[in-house]
């Protein structure tokens, strides 16, 4: 595959680790501001996460 | 993307789906739906014996409640039953005294009736008595007066001295 | 491609750690370069699914390569039913004769050959031959079948004992009981509500167990990657995809094709709709594609990572290198264990979400109100 496209990807992969990244450290900080509703918040974080992550696979597969 | 396609086997989806399909099928009818049922029934039965606990709980209290009602409605008539038979004794008390007393004054009057009429019946007997006696001793005089002077009066005066007067 | 970059960019972390790692035994650059291709080419063998069950493979003292297990039936649909066991192949080694025609494997697929088994490729390094259609029993299938047998029979008997012990369960039972429980509680009655999550619980139970025992089954050394295969991910998507969209209500479609409802004049309707309308639409169909790849990425993943740091005792061939490699794979697989629950949780979640999109019902009169 060609260097562009690769290094797109990459970007894509960085910019859904710093997604990832701040959607979890917000969960902690909630966590903890908050401890009683761990449940709900780890649900939401995790579909957040999730869809995220979509993105990034979408960019993977799109150069493979 | 064509990486992926190539990896796509239309046998093994076709297999996947049909399989999973049966799988879904049979769990459904053999498993969740008794699994999910079970589950229900004892959430349901917690509930409810929760629920009954609850309301024997009130119920008992209801019960207390009650009683204790009864128990200070039978205090309050013992009280009420107490101070009538008190005020009763009392009064059979005053009642007996009242009629005692005036008994006891009848039976006083009827005494002192009768000690008067008693006196009255000894006197008139002793007034007869004393004529009598007088007449007896007027005899004994005239008698003596017969025979000797001097004998008269000595009589008359030993029979005066001898007939004390009560 | 992707994969084999992932190949590449561990193979090249291997070599920079082999830079500072004392090999002792001195290798020419050609012996590394096939010891490479070889392993590359076995972690990718092991990726795909298989026509034959292959336990553990290894060299005899002679040079020729033994492999223990045991071979599955092929079927194929090429001017006829052809059905015949895969030892036919010999592991990719021999042409397979079927009547008058000849199949050969390549890179795990069947081809139609001809008697000495040439196989053309063009300039991409594809196969050009005739690929018949392939309906054969492999290792996924199989697989597939061990687990599903093993579903029914573990909560068949769960079912049974409740029946029989009055509501309580017994045995295995007892560490499944909660998780059905977690299910219905945390996944199904938040996401689609009180009263429609019934007519959901049998599919989101089964797929979650389905896909976390798949997962776990790719742990252990049977060597199956049946939830890395992107036709069985394509197929549970698929499912969620048709029961999301025929259970759907009537808000559900009015969400799609009128998302902007009664806060628009219809002048500003037709100027907006026409780039919201193929959103939405595309919505509809990314969504279940994104729990297929997602499904289908993180397994490959997992899978190559850990078998990148197995082979890494092999290129390393150090007491150290060996013990390091050992300790990481042996971390990896523990977060591969986390991993395979999790991801049978976000795809059960996910469903439940979109199901619960496709179950709401809004009450129209008090949201024109609000408006």
């Amino acid at each position: 595959m060609e260097i562009p496209v690769m290094v797109g990807a990459g970007l894509v992969v960085i910019g859904v680790g710093i997604g990832i990244g701040k959607i979890g450290g917000s969960a902690m900080e909630a966590i903890a501001r908050q401890p009683e509703s761990y449940g709900k918040i780890q649900t939401a974080m995790l579909i957040a996460a999730a869809l995220i992550e979509g993105i990034g696979f979408a960019a993977l597969f799109a150069v493979s | 993307m064509e990486k992926l396609l190539g990896e796509f086997s239309l046998g093994l989806f076709i297999f996947q789906t049909a399989l999973f399909l049966l799988l879904l099928f049979l769990l459904k009818k053999y498993a969740w739906k008794p699994i999910l049922g079970a589950v229900n029934e004892r959430e349901e039965g917690i509930k409810n014996a929760l629920e009954s606990a609850e309301n024997a709980k009130k119920e008992m209290e209801n019960l207390q409640a009650d009683n204790q009602k009864l128990l200070q409605d039978a205090r309050l008539e013992r009280e009420a039953m107490l101070k009538e038979a008190r005020d009763l004794k009392n009064k059979m008390i005053e009642d007996a005294k009242g009629e005692a007393s005036i008994q006891a004054s009848k039976i006083i009057e009827q005494a002192q009736a009768a000690i008067a009429s008693e006196k009255q019946a000894a006197i008139a007997d002793l007034k007869s008595q004393v004529a009598n006696l007088s007449v007896d001793i007027a005899e004994k005089v005239v008698r003596e007066e017969l025979s000797n002077k001097d004998k008269q009066l000595k009589l008359v005066e030993s029979m005066l001295s001898e007939a004390t007067l009560n | 491609m992707q994969r084999n970059r992932i190949i590449k960019l561990t193979t090249l972390f291997i070599l920079t750690l082999s830079l500072f790692s004392c090999n002792l035994e001195k290798e020419d650059d050609a012996t590394i370069a096939a010891k490479k291709a070889e392993r590359k080419a076995y972690i990718q063998h092991h990726l795909q699914d298989s026509y034959d069950f292959n336990l553990f493979s290894y060299e005899k003292d002679n040079g020729e390569k033994a492999h223990i297990g045991f071979p599955l039936p092929v079927i194929l649909w090429d001017d006829g039913l052809k059905v015949f066991s895969s030892s036919k192949f010999h592991h990719g080694e021999t042409v397979a004769e079927v009547g008058d025609s000849f199949y050969k494997l390549d890179h795990g697929k069947i081809y139609k050959t001809d008697a000495t088994g040439t196989i053309s490729y063009d300039e991409t390094h594809h196969a050009t031959n005739v690929k018949p259609l392939d309906f054969s029993v492999t290792k996924g299938v199989v697989m597939i079948i061990i687990t599903g047998l093993l579903m029914f029979l573990l909560f068949r008997g769960l079912a049974r004992s409740y029946a029989k012990n009055g509501g309580i369960a017994k045995g295995v039972g007892r560490f499944f009981e909660p998780i059905i429980l977690y299910v219905r509680d945390d996944i199904a009655i938040p996401n689609i509500g009180e009263k429609k999550y019934m007519k959901y619980m049998p599919f989101l139970l089964t797929v979650f167990f389905f896909i976390w025992f798949l997962n776990i089954f790719g742990l252990t050394p049977l060597g199956v990657n049946v939830t890395g295969n992107i036709a069985v991910t394509a197929s549970l998507a698929l499912l969620t995809f048709l029961l999301t969209n025929f259970t759907g209500t009537k808000d559900y479609w009015m969400h799609i094709f009128d998302p902007l409802g009664s806060s628009l004049p219809w002048y500003g309707k037709l100027i907006l709709y026409p780039i919201l309308i193929p959103i939405e639409v595309l919505g509809v169909f990314i969504k279940p594609f994104s729990l297929l790849i997602r499904l289908y990425a993180n397994m490959q993943a997992g899978h190559i990572v850990l078998m990148s740091l197995i082979g890494l005792i092999f290129l390393f061939r150090t007491w150290m290198g060996g013990a390091m490699s050992f300790g990481l794979a042996f971390a990896i697989s523990l977060i591969e264990i986390l991993v395979a629950l999790l991801q049978a949780y976000i795809f059960t979640m996910l469903s439940a979400l979109y199901f619960g999109f496709a179950a709401e019902e809004h009450d129209h009169h008090e949201e024109a109100h609000a408006h």
